[in-house]
This record gives C-alpha cells, structure tokens and sequence, in this order.
C-alpha cells in the first residue's frame, strides 16, 4: 500500500516536471522573440541617440562623414514589395480558382505541390537567376519596349523611363512576386476550400456561372481569410533578402523611375553589414533591422488576425 | 434575355481562361528555373565540386569545405531546434486549452514563422558574435535553430491535435500518467507528422543565407572547427555568383544545382511520406 501511494506520488512529480518543462519552451517562443526586439534595440541606441526621428526621413548615407538615413531603404522596401503584390495578387487568385474549381481532380495535387515547390526554391537561387537570366533579357527586350511605351506617356512616363540595364527596382518587384505567389495562392486555395460545398451548390443550383460563384459566393465568404494571405506574401516579401539583393542595385539614391537601381532595407544589410566600420554605421544598419521587423511583425500580425477570425467564422458555421 | 446570357457565359470565359493562364504563368517560371539550373549546373558538376576546397580567384577548385560547413550547420540547427520545438508543440496541443500563456505563443510563433531570417542574422550578431568577437560555425549553427524552432513547433501542434483523443482517454483508462500519455501514446502516433515537419524544417535552412551571413560568414579553407568562421554552400554561392571569376560563376552554378536539387527532393520526400502515413491510419 505505501510502495504504491510512493509510486504515485513520484508519477504526480513526473507528470508536473513534463508539464512544466513542455511550458518552458512555449515560454521560450516568448522570450525569443522579447530578446530580438532587446537586443535590436540595444543595438540601434548610437544611431537612435545620433539622429532621433530624423533617421526615418532623412535620405542621407554617407559612411564617410558618419551620416545616416533610413529613407531610401524603406521606400525601396514599400515599393519593390508594394508591385510584387500587385502583380502576384492577382495570379495567385487564377492559380487558387484553378485548382479549386478548374483543375481535373487528378492533377490538382501534383499542380498545388509544383507551385508549392515555386516556395521551396532558396532565394538565393532566384537572386542568381534574376541577374544571370532573367536581368539581361529583361534588359534586352522588355525594358526597351516599355522605355518606348509607357515611358512616354503623361503622368506615369517618368516612373517608367530610364536607362535599360535589367538591374534595378523593378526587376526586383518581378523576381519577388514570383516568390510570394506560392504562399499568397496556397493561402487562398485553403480559405476557398472552407467555403460550404452547400452555398457553392445553391447559386450553381440557381443557374450562376463559375465565375460568378467565384466572384459573388466564395470570395465575399472568404474575404477576410484572402486578405490574411495577401498580407502573409506582404510579410514575405517586405523581408525578402538575397534574391533582392542580386538584382535591386544596390544605389542609395532616390529616383523616380523604377527601372533605376536602388536599395531596400534587406539588401543593405546584406551587401554593407559585414563590412561596416566604425559604432555609428553598424548601429544605423542594426536600426534598419529593427525598422525592418517592426514594419514585418505589423503586417504579420494583422494577417494572422484575419486568418484567425476566418477561422472562428468556420467555426461558428458548422 | 439572350444578350445577358451571352455576356455572363463571355465574361465566364474569361476569367476562367485568365485562371488557366495565371496556372500556366506559375509554372512556367518553376520550369524556367528549373531548366537554367540544369544548363549551368550540370556541366560545372565535376568530381572535384566533391573533393577539392574553394579556390582562390581566378582558380579552378571545389567545393567540399562548403558542404561540409553546411551539412554540419544544418545538422547542429536541427539538433538544437528540433527538442526545443516539439517541446512547445507539445505544450500547446496537450496543455494549452486555458490559460494565457498558449494563445500568445500561438500567436508569436506564427509571426516568427515568416519574421525576415536576416533578423535571426541580425540578432545572433548582437547576442552572440559580438560577445565571443569572431564569426563561428557556432553561431550560424544558433541562428539556423532559431529558424527550425518556429516550423517544428507549428507542425507538432498541428499533428498533436490529429491525434484522436479516445487514445489519450484509453491511456489514461488503463492508469497511465499523463507524461507517458503524451511521450508513449500521442507523440508516438504523430511521430510520422513530426518526422514531416522536421524534414521541412531542414529543408528550409538548408537554402537559408541571409542568417549565415553575420554569423558563420565563410571560410575560403578547410575548417572543422565549430568555433571558427565556417564555409557553407549558400554563402559561397552568394560569393562567387556576385564575382567577375568565371570559375567561381561555374561552381556557384554547381552550389546552386546542389542545394536546389537537396531542398527539393527534401520537400518531396515528406510530402510523400506525409501521404503515405496519413493513408495508412
């Protein structure tokens, strides 16, 4: 009797060691990612104590005199991420309603896993591929024609005028929304698939054309949970490093045109970091980090939002 | 009446043919890709890519301390990750019904989820290089972790919540305490789930540069030493690939063909095995 309440007891001990052990680590996700924003912060005070505010609109970088802004990098960053959307947003709309409506049930799989693999591709290889591929002939044929184009018409022209070197903002936006497409679609394929195979059923039932089940059922249905994934790609994107790197140019300049190089935050750090000298210059970049993850953690918490409140709704549904 | 039904079935057309061609639009830049890797890696792919070391500039030589740096980097990651994150997962699909603790991890681990790796870079640097003064194998190997944590974590509590509960209710029925519930009844039946996360996981970082580039760096050199800057494949990649050098352009195609190839295959394979265990059950 007593050699079983110790086994027991020992048991009860077991079983609250494991729980808090187990607890321990989800406390850990927490204390990681308080110790990143510390230590980004930490590290960012020379230039915070340096330049104030003035660091988010000043577009100065000039390692030799020690001065710094985070102007350029920001606009490259919102720019090159802001027309990858626009481009990705609305193919990953067609890639999704193909493979829910369209596709022939036995290539459905095969096609989602090929465009996930699209997100399988390190960055790196795009960036490689985006300045040894893609670039020149961007450079060759493309850029010439919209120089010729839309470079002469008013009002837009002169954001789409300059020299054609396939290298610059632009390019940059292409190559990242072919990376974003994959998470933005296979997002919307897994909302679009929420959506009660009954309420599809009843507009089809009452004569409606796929397009209008699509545009007038499950997109008001899923809009929420669509708008998640759109600012999930926009969380990857605004973070998006090498294959940026490759093909933005890497100037600190602020030009209208966006066929001209630039820089984006990502890409700074990159190509500057490792070969920054002095306190001020490796701050200013650390506060560019920090800016970077602030901007991110945003944008992905709004996503998650959203996804989350998709979710309740489903739940409520059924 | 006709003209409406004639226009609903013409605007119909269209969206689903611009539907078709947006499918078409994504694969094409998958082949694309594919195909240039092809071309440029597979001449550059020689027996010496395998047994030689980085060459100076304007030298023709290999690519083994690259590797090796990686597959130990990648391998020390997944060691340290891998525990950390099932823990947590754990933590959330078996304990983490009430409380506040468990919706605000949720919540973080998402975010960290798709948090920008050169932050991970970033962070180590601070919190790590700066302390010890030198790049290290160490260090990329941490933030590699910091990388898999998030993944496994998010993998566990999905396949955790898989679990039906009649097993944990029939593990307990019999006496079991609930550590053994979870480590020998529930964890055992999402293992081949967990297996897939992991893959995935190693997956991920074995393409990941912006986090090395702080932190491991690169090492020109043969180097087994965890303690010092290490060589690894993506960095290198970015090295050469950004060079004048024609044969450092080739074994950038080379690198890049490899790691392609790993995280493919990786990726396939646990869908594959994903399938076939979900199948079985």
């Amino acid at each position: 009797m007593f050699l079983h309440e110790a086994r027991l007891k020992r048991q009860t001990l077991f079983d609250s060691l494991f729980r808090n052990l187990t607890r321990l680590a989800a406390l850990g996700v927490l204390l990681l990612l308080a110790s990143i924003l510390f230590s980004l912060v930490m590290g960012s005070m020379p230039a915070i104590h340096a330049f104030g505010f003035g660091f988010l609109a000043s577009p100065d970088w000039d390692p030799v005199n020690d001065k710094f802004g985070a102007l350029i990098p920001i606009i490259g960053t919102l720019v090159t991420s802001g027309i990858a959307l626009l481009i990705a947003i609305p193919v990953s709309f067609g890639i999704a309603l193909f493979l829910t409506e369209l596709s022939p049930r036995a290539l459905r799989r095969p096609l989602g896993v090929a465009i996930e693999l699209l997100a399988g591709i390190p960055s790196i290889i795009y960036g490689m591929w985006g300045l040894f591929v893609f670039a020149p002939l961007f450079a060759d044929h493309i850029e010439p024609w919209i120089n010729d184009h839309i470079g002469t018409m008013p009002y837009v022209g002169p954001f789409f005028s300059g020299p054609p070197m396939g290298i610059g903002i632009l390019t940059a936006s292409i190559i990242l929304a072919i990376m974003v497409i994959p998470f933005i679609s296979s997002v919307m394929r897994d909302v679009f698939d929420v959506v009660p195979a009954m309420l599809k059923e009843s507009a089809y039932g009452l004569g409606s054309t796929t397009w209008e089940v699509m545009m007038s059922i499950v997109l008001p249905y899923t809009k929420v949970g669509v708008a998640g994934g759109i600012m999930l790609g926009l969380g990857r994107a605004l973070g998006e490093t090498m294959a940026v790197t490759f093909v933005i140019g890497n100037a600190h300049e602020l030009s209208k045109s966006l066929l001209n190089p630039g820089n984006s935050i990502s890409s700074a750090l990159a190509n500057e970091f490792t070969e920054a000298v002095g306190d001020l210059y490796t701050s200013s970049l650390i506060e560019l980090g920090l800016i970077l993850f602030f901007i991110t953690f945003v944008v992905l918490s709004i996503a998650r939002y959203m996804l989350y409140k998709l979710g309740q709704r489903e739940g409520k549904a059924s | 009446m006709f003209d409406l039904y004639a226009r609903r079935r013409l605007t119909n057309a269209i969206g689903l043919s611009i539907s078709v061609v947006a499918m078409a639009f994504g694969l094409f830049w998958l082949c694309w890709i594919l195909w240039t890797l092809l071309v440029h890696g597979l001449p550059a792919m020689t027996p010496a890519v395998f047994d030689k070391m980085t060459p100076p500039p304007g030298s023709s030589g290999g690519l083994f301390n690259a590797i090796y740096g990686s597959v130990m980097m990648t391998i020390g990651g997944t060691l340290i990750g891998t525990p950390i994150g099932i823990m947590a997962g754990t933590y959330l699909a078996e304990f983490g019904h009430r409380g506040w603790l468990a919706p605000i991890t949720r919540f973080i681990n998402d975010i960290l989820l798709s948090a920008p790796s050169i932050v991970i870079g970033l962070f180590i640097y601070e919190v790590y290089v700066v302390h010890v003064k030198h790049f290290s194998g160490w260090a990329g190997t941490f933030a590699l972790a910091i990388i898999v944590i998030p993944i496994v974590i998010r993998t566990t509590e999905n396949m955790l919540r898989l679990v039906p509960s009649t097993l944990r209710e029939a593990a307990a029925a019999l006496g079991a305490p609930q550590w053994k519930i979870i480590s020998f009844v529930t964890l055992r039946a999402a293992r081949a789930g967990i297996i897939t996360g992991v893959m995935l996981a190693i997956a991920r970082i074995s393409g990941e540069t912006a986090p090395l580039l702080f932190t491991s760096l690169n090492n020109q050199f043969w180097n087994d030493n965890m303690n010092q800057p290490m060589a690894n494949l993506p960095v290198v990649i970015f090295q050469f690939a950004m060079s004048p050098y024609e044969d450092w352009q080739k074994l950038a195609w080379a690198g890049a063909l490899l790691i392609t190839t790993s995280v493919l295959t990786l990726n396939i394979l646990a869908r594959v095995l994903f399938r076939q265990s979900t199948s079985t059950h």
